[in-house]
């Protein structure tokens, strides 16, 4: 179909996309690995010498990477574990139970998605300070419970299985709860995955909110505490990267394991809606 | 009577299955949403409580200073210089690397890769890249003969180096939503027109393009919201400034809130933003209904 020359010249555009996109990474990983020295020569190395690894061991007794790691991981968790569980049973309820308003209230959904969150970034500050939930996991976590994308996307897969299962499921006096754990989670294990990690890697993400409602080191995010590593005494470069690449590695692998969910997944909530 | 009594258990159960979700989006989304209107319409002590009914005051003061339109262009300018720039990229890529084999796996891995770069991390990053003396770009730049460029500390480029970063980072989604998107389209339509004769760039113009149109405009609306809401990029690589020609409306409001503590006028310039971001949603919606082709 492509001709003969195409096939090369695309080929070429390709290689020269992909080294441009993936060289900061490339370079936060390479730098992490450089020594001092060799980040400091002139000109500039463009691969680390050796396996250099005492710029990580260092990073971890300046500063808490652990227990930001930590505290990323429980925050990152406990909302993607909230995101499947809201959205799952929401969706089930809009795909196969009858009841009144649901139109309205589906709409509500539908507006939350509307509704930029910096607008509902103050007055959430002022409520999560005047429950005194400010420097703790309950305030990093609890605001972010929900999502409208997510019940969107469980909705289309339960409206894509087949009728005949539940009305089965009901013969055999499955009640909803039972329908809902023994049926319909089962069958929608892609559905799952892919919020898992698009849930994942957003609460991951998270800069604004951690930023405003933690001061206390031991409860920063390692995306605020990136940006410690940035102001603290030193500021030699190789010790940042080092630092950057250990806060990277955990959603990077979670793309290289879940790429594949993701592909396909990612618009059916929202285009087929 | 036994049928009322079925009809009322399984509304139960829609509200019981309901609860978690709403629940959360009362508190934290629709009550704080029609707080946001009550504030904008009060001043506040440093402490967030209100201290007096202003009517449309806060209003009146935003849109009566020229440092808030001065936002808006700067957000405007932003959001025309990353949108088109990172969907045109991520398209082109998309085209070149939907076919399943041995090396597209890889392209598409890497072209995905800023997924999972979280926009804190990554800022780091390109802000050290970007260093005037030390960083690589201006390294890179010596080669071609360039002079250094203040990427960062000159007003003229400050706005669109921080464009230029934000055009990387948000290649992955956009190029794995257009990436699914041409998947989705069947392979049949692809034979039937090439038996008809029709070349690779006929292909793409008259199938692929027009089938892709509802995921280009899904990533358009949501790249515009997006665009507008940007603040951690700006945050750290150049705090608004140089000579606050980086300072966009959610850089300004957070500035207004959080650091002059006047929670009043930071809620009228919330309100004010989800007003535009909502005109343009729906400016967009109208737009679509003409040209998008649903299947």
């Amino acid at each position: 179909m492509i001709s003969r020359l195409q096939r090369p010249a695309a080929l070429i555009i390709l290689i020269l996309a992909a080294v441009v996109i993936i060289y900061p990474i490339y370079y936060a990983f390479a730098a992490s690995m450089m020594t001092s020295g060799e980040m400091d020569s002139f000109p500039p190395h463009l691969f680390p010498s050796s396996l250099y690894l005492a710029n990580f061991k260092l990073v971890f007794s300046l500063v808490p990477v652990a227990q930001f790691l930590y505290n990323s991981f429980v925050v990152a968790i406990a909302i993607t574990a909230g995101h499947l569980l809201t959205a799952s049973l929401a969706a089930y309820a809009f795909a196969f139970i009858r009841f009144p308003f649901k139109a309205f209230i589906f709409s509500l959904f539908v507006a939350t998605m509307m509704i930029p969150w910096e607008v509902t970034m103050i007055p959430n500050f002022l409520t999560i300070r005047n429950w005194g939930w400010t420097d703790s996991y309950w305030g990093l976590i609890v605001p972010f419970l929900t999502t409208g994308f997510g019940t969107f996307l469980f909705r289309q897969f339960f409206l894509q299985l087949p009728k005949e299962i539940f009305e089965a499921a009901k013969m055999d006096g499955l009640g909803h709860m039972g329908a809902f754990v023994r049926i319909a989670l089962p069958l929608t294990r892609s559905a799952f995955a892919t919020l898992a990690v698009h849930s994942f890697i957003g609460a991951w993400n998270m800069y604004l909110w951690p930023l405003l409602i933690t001061n206390e080191e031991s409860m920063r995010t390692v995306q605020i505490g990136v940006t410690m590593l940035q102001f603290e005494e030193f500021t030699s470069w190789n010790l940042v990267l080092a630092g950057l690449t250990l806060m990277m590695l955990p959603p990077l692998l979670l793309l290289v394991f879940g790429l594949k969910q993701l592909v396909g997944n990612v618009t059916l909530g929202a285009l087929k809606g | 009577m036994g049928n009322k009594l079925a009809k009322f258990k399984e509304a139960a159960f829609g509200f019981g299955f309901l609860m978690p979700s709403l629940l959360g989006f009362g508190i934290f989304l629709f009550y704080p949403f029609f707080k946001s209107v009550y504030l904008s319409l009060h001043s506040t002590n440093p402490r967030g409580q209100i201290v007096d009914f202003v009517w449309f005051d806060n209003f009146k003061d935003i849109l009566g200073s020229e440092h808030f339109y001065q936002s808006i262009k700067i957000s405007f300018l932003f959001a025309l210089m990353t949108i088109p720039t990172c969907l045109i990229i991520s398209l082109c890529l998309a085209l070149l690397t939907h076919k399943k084999n041995k090396i597209n796996i890889y392209f598409q891995l890497i072209f995905a890769s800023s997924i999972a770069i979280p926009i804190g991390n990554a800022s780091v990053i390109w802000k050290i890249l970007f260093h005037p003396t030390a960083g690589m770009f201006n390294y890179f730049l010596s080669f071609l003969g360039i002079d250094p460029i203040g990427w960062l500390t000159d007003p003229a480029y400050a706005l669109i180096s921080v464009s230029i970063m934000t055009v990387w980072i948000s290649i992955g989604f956009t190029y794995l939503v257009l990436l699914s998107g041409i998947k989705g389209i069947p392979e049949d339509l692809y034979e039937s027109a090439k038996m008809d004769g029709a070349g690779s760039s006929a292909m793409v113009r008259k199938i692929t393009l027009p089938l892709l149109s509802p995921a280009i405009f899904f990533m358009s609306v949501i790249s515009v919201i997006g665009a507008l809401q940007s603040f951690s990029q700006i945050n750290i690589l150049t705090e608004g400034g140089p000579a606050n020609s980086t300072n966009v409306v959610v850089y300004d409001l957070y500035q207004e809130a959080f650091v002059n503590y006047r929670f009043g006028t930071g809620s009228a310039q919330a309100i004010i933003l989800f007003l535009i971001i909502l005109l343009f949603t729906i400016v967009q919606f109208r737009i679509a209904e003409r040209k998008v082709h649903y299947s």
